[in-house]
């Protein structure tokens, strides 16, 4: 029985709460026993499902990079109204990321060694450096919207004055961390199997981050202003999928023509586990969508465009998993399948994420359809007349 | 360490001696793990000694993010577990398999050979070396072990097959192995090559100052531009609106 007026018991609370919690006994466990007895790594699988879930959180976040570019470095202004969403989706993502990496390193006391002990060579040190710097410049790119809702305004005036150089530094640590993920396999020739190992994996883990990003953000504004206002028109939507799609036919050219060039066509064309999970990844993830995507009634249909970037986003999931499970398999002819725990925290934080977001997007202004007649700038937020830097006022131009 | 597989007999006293001087369990083990740092595989009636081969170029210690792994002057590439934070790529990357990770321990380290790093300091040979009986390992310095395999393989060609395992692969490695059948039947991976694994990272690494500094001019140009573009297209907007009568100007 349902009574009007009082709020809905809706059914994710409960599911998230279990996730959670039992998210968090299976991190205490990880802790107490170690990672011998709580995971199925081993010395032939060292790196698992964590490191599949990373690489997913940081590619399902790249939306924050390239919204912000698109917006406020080359202004495409009418896209302001993702430009929060994006940021919110980067920071949490990024936040999950980071709580997982330090669930997975064997010391997470020494977490902090990277910042003191460099090594150059090494393309772990690279990550860790740019995962650190580029979670700060979210911070910064986050807090005027927290600050915003409780009326503090200078750090934001202070914020403001640095935005331009903080937005181009953090859209080259997304640059170079995004790609450096794919590095970290460039010195595995031996355990990658071929149709993924590619002296290209860089350049794919950027091409592929950049149609993830755009389909995740394009995905949370259909969910998120369904039964209310559109976040975005549907012209604007529709341009950011003819967006997707071209980046989807550039990775489909790139991938095949080097495994093409790599001679990995008989691996292409035999029917084992391997190319089984490759056509999987690809279908899915690359040339279904992008089939969908050309047709223009798809792009303009809402229902279309959430089936299309969904398909992306699982595809996406899909390639990461691969990369850094399924194609390791080959050596030494040695299965890994997650152990309980492992799924269990990973889920947790999953719920953990979705709770926050969805507790954010409640307390704070993230979905707003922009406003339709241009309101007058509060000089108290931005000092400088461009960029508006993280403030809500399409349509600045017309009014100055 | 020179080690010549065709005067080895299999009576795995170097695992013994390298147990011993590492204070290890005494057990005998067939394969590479936390209480064996080498272990003598067998291939038909040929025992080949598996152990970390020291790399001159060593993949575990480019790939280690906070230089816990280190390869010294003398030969001996070395773990310092205080400052490892257990990332185990390095694990993941040698391509000979060498690490061991104490996963039971909920304060984790990797173990592995560390070419009797004391003993070395001190002038003497490493343990396993020592304690061979028929000569299978002998130590010695780089250059003169190259040259004494070199001489035994054009002395005896029919015994041994042309090659000195180690001398270039991967970059060259400590360990030097003399074979009488060809090395991708004693479980050598034959992909290694005789590239260093390092330079395969590199090649991306190094692009990474580049990245910054064009990218970085780049997108402050892009900015630039399309700043100025609207900046002009609001001033003729402006300029327009001028034009038009002031009742319709308000919003």
């Amino acid at each position: 029985m349902k009574i009007r007026l009082l709020p809905r018991i809706s059914r994710w609370h409960p599911i998230a709460t279990t996730l959670i919690l039992a998210g968090t006994l299976a991190a205490i466990a990880r802790f107490t026993y170690g990672l011998g007895a709580t995971t199925n790594l081993s010395d032939e699988f060292p790196w698992g499902l964590w490191i599949g879930f990373d690489f997913l959180g940081i590619g399902l976040a790249a939306s924050g990079f390239t919204i912000v570019a698109a917006v406020h470095l080359f202004h495409a202004k009418e896209y302001e109204p993702i430009v929060r969403p994006a940021i919110l989706t980067a920071f949490i993502g990024y936040m999950l990321v980071v709580l997982v990496l330090i669930l997975d390193l064997g010391r997470p006391d020494h977490f902090w060694h990277p910042l003191v002990m460099w090594n150059p060579h090494s393309v772990m040190c690279e990550i860790s450096w740019c995962l650190m710097l580029y979670t700060s410049v979210l911070s910064l790119e986050f807090a005027p919207i927290v600050l915003e809702r409780f009326n503090i305004l200078w750090p934001i005036k202070w914020i403001h004055t640095i935005s331009l150089p903080l937005m181009i530094f953090g859209v080259l640590l997304s640059t170079l961390h995004q790609s450096s993920f794919g590095s970290l396999y460039l010195i595995v020739p031996n355990r990658l199997h071929a149709l993924w190992y590619t002296p290209l994996l860089p350049v794919l883990f950027f091409i592929s981050c950049l149609a993830s990003g755009i389909s995740m953000i394009l995905l949370e504004s259909l969910i998120f202003s369904r039964g209310g206002r559109d976040l975005l028109p549907t012209r604007l939507r529709a341009n950011l999928a003819k967006v997707i799609a071209v980046i989807l036919a550039l990775y489909f050219v790139v991938r095949v023509e080097n495994l093409l060039a790599r001679g990995a066509l008989a691996e292409m064309t035999t029917l084992t586990y391997f190319s089984l999970a490759f056509y999987a990844e690809m279908l899915i993830g690359f040339v279904i969508p992008f089939g969908l995507l050309v047709v223009e009634r798809v792009r303009n249909s809402r229902r279309g465009l959430y089936a299309a970037t969904l398909l992306v986003v699982v595809g996406f999931a899909l390639n990461r998993m691969n990369t850094a499970i399924t194609g390791l398999e080959t050596y030494p002819a040695q299965t890994y399948f997650p152990s309980l725990i492992e799924i269990f925290i990973m889920l947790g934080i999953t719920a953990l994420g979705f709770s926050a977001f969805s507790f954010i997007v409640k307390h704070l202004p993230i979905f707003e359809p922009v406003a339709v007649t241009p309101r007058v700038r509060q000089e108290a937020v931005t000092a400088r007349p461009e960029p508006v830097f993280l403030t809500r006022h399409g349509g600045d131009l017309e009014s100055s | 360490m020179l080690i010549d597989l065709t005067l080895c007999v299999g009576c795995n006293v170097c695992q013994g001696a390298c147990k011993e001087e590492n204070q290890l369990p005494p057990r005998e083990e067939k394969y590479l793990s936390l209480t064996a740092f080498t272990a003598l595989s067998k291939y038909n009636d040929l025992y080949i000694r598996r152990m970390c081969q020291h790399c001159d170029v060593p993949t575990c210690v480019s790939v280690c993010p906070v230089a816990a792994l280190s390869k010294a002057e003398a030969g001996p590439v070395a773990y310092d577990g205080e400052k490892c934070i257990g990332c185990r790529y390095c694990l993941q990357a040698c391509p000979y398999h060498v690490p061991k990770y104490e996963w039971s321990s909920t304060k984790p380290r990797i173990q592995k050979c560390k070419f009797c790093a004391p003993r070395l300091a001190k002038g003497l040979p490493p343990a396993c070396a020592e304690a061979c009986p028929t000569g299978a390992t002998i130590f010695g310095g780089r250059e003169e072990l190259l040259l004494e395999a070199a001489h035994r393989v054009s002395a005896e060609p029919t015994k041994y097959v042309p090659r000195i395992y180690g001398k270039d692969d991967v970059g060259g490695t400590s360990m030097l192995y003399l074979s009488p059948v060809p090395f991708e039947q004693l479980g050598f991976d034959s992909r290694l090559g005789k590239i260093p694994m390092p330079m395969l990272t590199m090649s991306a690494l190094s692009k990474v100052p580049n990245v910054l500094s064009v990218g970085g001019v780049m997108l402050g140009g892009i900015w630039w531009i399309t700043n100025r573009r609207s900046e002009v297209a609001a001033f003729e907007a402006s300029e327009k609106k001028g034009e038009t009568p002031r009742h319709e100007d308000k919003p």
